[in-house]
């Protein structure tokens, strides 16, 4: 069928261990395994290489849900997706983050699949998801062995996108990301994690690993919601993903976040919706003013195919995540579920 | 099983509760290691890359896809494939119902369907059709036979099945 490329393996059991392995490792060989499946059929596919995987299997830490400080919740960067979507914390206090982990993909690969992997999820791009022969019929791209790029012809860095279901809702509700590597801790929030090339869509360091998701407690009044655009309703990679956590006091808006993915290498967060609602209701008036601004500002290209009908249903996916909204209970209410 | 620089490493499994070691090169899938080495040809490469669900076997008791598992990964793990479904000849109550309902048409995807159809009836006995449909949207049936297979696992969860689920 399609085999893998030779490969050595290790499994650490501490994190120390796992990032000394990754300082040891030579750059662009050594590549982390978690639930394998981003990594496996692309190695399986050529687009991209490895010599040595790192197993996180044994890695106790990375497999666990921890309160924090000031009611956040850490998730282990290798909890996976079906066991996230789950969490009654998370399911209460988080709802579009769990929804989001919902809808990735299909069951079995929810769970093998695992947040920390969602976030670092290669980039997708319809002329780089291919096999070596079709790629290099065409002479490679700026993403993988070639120096042109065949979605914006004029284009210098590469537009493949974030095909992630789990960034959009992680911005929109400020989560921050704990990494580390031999030269020491530190956190990111998830917006300034992503870089905006296609080739390589993050900023973790070749000898950094993603420890834990730190999501914060959501300011009482707190709703959000996610929606995902999709050719069939299970399975495919989304062509755009709307995350919204708005905070509603009094029945008047206080803050709105939308976050728009699959458009290119990083969520775009909106920008100007405090003009648009904040001090107002959350009527049918506001959803539409903020579901135009959406489409003012996001473009979808031709990385994933139909750009013209993923424009157009912008307005439309934002509306309906607006519509949709769910509460982010307070952390007392959770604790009695 | 600690490191390796590409040399084997012996792994511990259990397969339709027999126990089961070797030594494999990491690179190994579940699905390689089942069909070629083992002879359990009932996991299916169909895509091979994650999309179709053939391959889909019980991994400690979860629906997972064979073909992106790296045997490495999960030493020590109970695997549970369509060729350990039936008991002392009979056939497991999923894949009666499979042949009452008429459930297959060319087979190929049939092994991943039972065993996602099995994991989702232990962990939900009386599971409504909307689960069911939910719990085998990640199995691709190329024939599009879906309505049949999804009235054959209906059937069990409702009980019109005589015997009980083992």
């Amino acid at each position: 069928m399609q085999p893998l490329p030779p490969l050595a393996w290790s499994a650490p059991t501490t994190i120390d261990e796992v990032v000394a392995a990754l300082a040891e490792g030579v750059p662009g060989e050594v590549r982390l395994h978690a639930g394998g499946t981003d990594l496996v059929p692309n190695l399986k596919r050529g687009v991209t290489s490895a010599r040595r995987l790192i197993g996180l299997g044994r890695v106790a830490e990375l497999q666990e849900l921890v309160d924090g400080p000031a009611d956040a919740l850490g998730v282990g960067a290798a909890v996976t997706l079906d066991d996230l979507g789950r969490d009654p914390r998370v399911v209460a206090r988080w709802p579009a983050v769990a929804e989001a982990a919902r809808q990735v993909a299909s069951p079995q690969l929810r769970r093998m699949a695992t947040l920390g992997g969602n976030l670092c999820l290669d980039t997708r791009c319809r002329f780089y998801d291919q096999s070596a022969f079709w790629r290099g019929a065409l002479g490679g791209c700026l993403k993988a062995d070639g120096d042109a790029c065949h979605v914006v012809p004029t284009g210098r860095k590469c537009v493949a996108a974030c095909c992630a279901d789990t960034p959009a809702p992680l911005i929109a509700a400020g989560a921050e990301l704990e990494l580390a590597s031999v030269r020491g801790p530190r956190r990111v929030h998830v917006a300034d994690f992503f870089a905006g090339d296609g080739a390589r869509n993050h900023t973790l360091a070749p000898d950094e690993l993603l420890v834990r998701v730190w999501l914060p407690a959501p300011a009482p009044g707190t709703r959000a919601g996610y929606q995902r655009l999709r050719r069939r309703g299970a399975i495919d990679f989304p062509l755009l993903t709307v995350a919204a956590t708005v905070v509603v006091e009094r029945d008047v808006v206080r803050a709105v976040t939308v976050v728009v993915g699959a458009l290119g290498a990083v969520p775009r967060r909106l920008r100007g919706l405090d003009a648009l609602a904040v001090g107002r209701p959350l009527d049918a008036a506001v959803r539409a003013a903020i579901a135009a601004a959406a489409t003012r500002q996001c473009h979808p290209l031709d990385n994933l195919g139909d750009a013209a009908w993923r424009q157009a249903v912008v307005a439309p996916l934002v509306r309906r995540t607006l519509e949709a909204l769910e509460p982010a209970t307070a952390p007392d209410a959770a604790s009695l579920r | 099983m600690r490191s390796s620089d590409g040399s084997l490493i012996e792994v511990h499994l259990t397969v339709n509760g027999d126990a089961v070691r070797r030594a494999v090169p990491p690179e190994r899938t579940l699905a390689e290691l089942l069909r070629e080495d083992l002879l359990l040809t009932g996991c299916k490469q169909g895509c091979d890359q994650g999309d179709c669900g053939a391959c889909t076997v019980l991994v400690d008791g979860r629906a997972q896809l064979a073909c992106l598992t790296l045997v490495v990964a999960i030493d020590g793990a109970t695997i549970e494939t369509v060729e350990g479904l039936q008991q002392r000849g009979r056939l497991h109550p999923l894949q009666a119902a499979f042949v009452a309902h008429g459930a297959a048409q060319c087979g190929f995807c049939t092994p991943g369907m039972l065993l996602s159809a099995v994991a989702l009836l232990r962990a939900s006995p009386r599971a409504s059709r909307d689960e069911i449909r939910a719990g085998l949207a990640g199995n691709l049936c190329r024939c599009t036979g879906y309505v049949k297979i999804i009235d054959a696992v209906e059937a069990v969860a409702r009980g019109d099945d005589e015997e009980p689920a083992p």
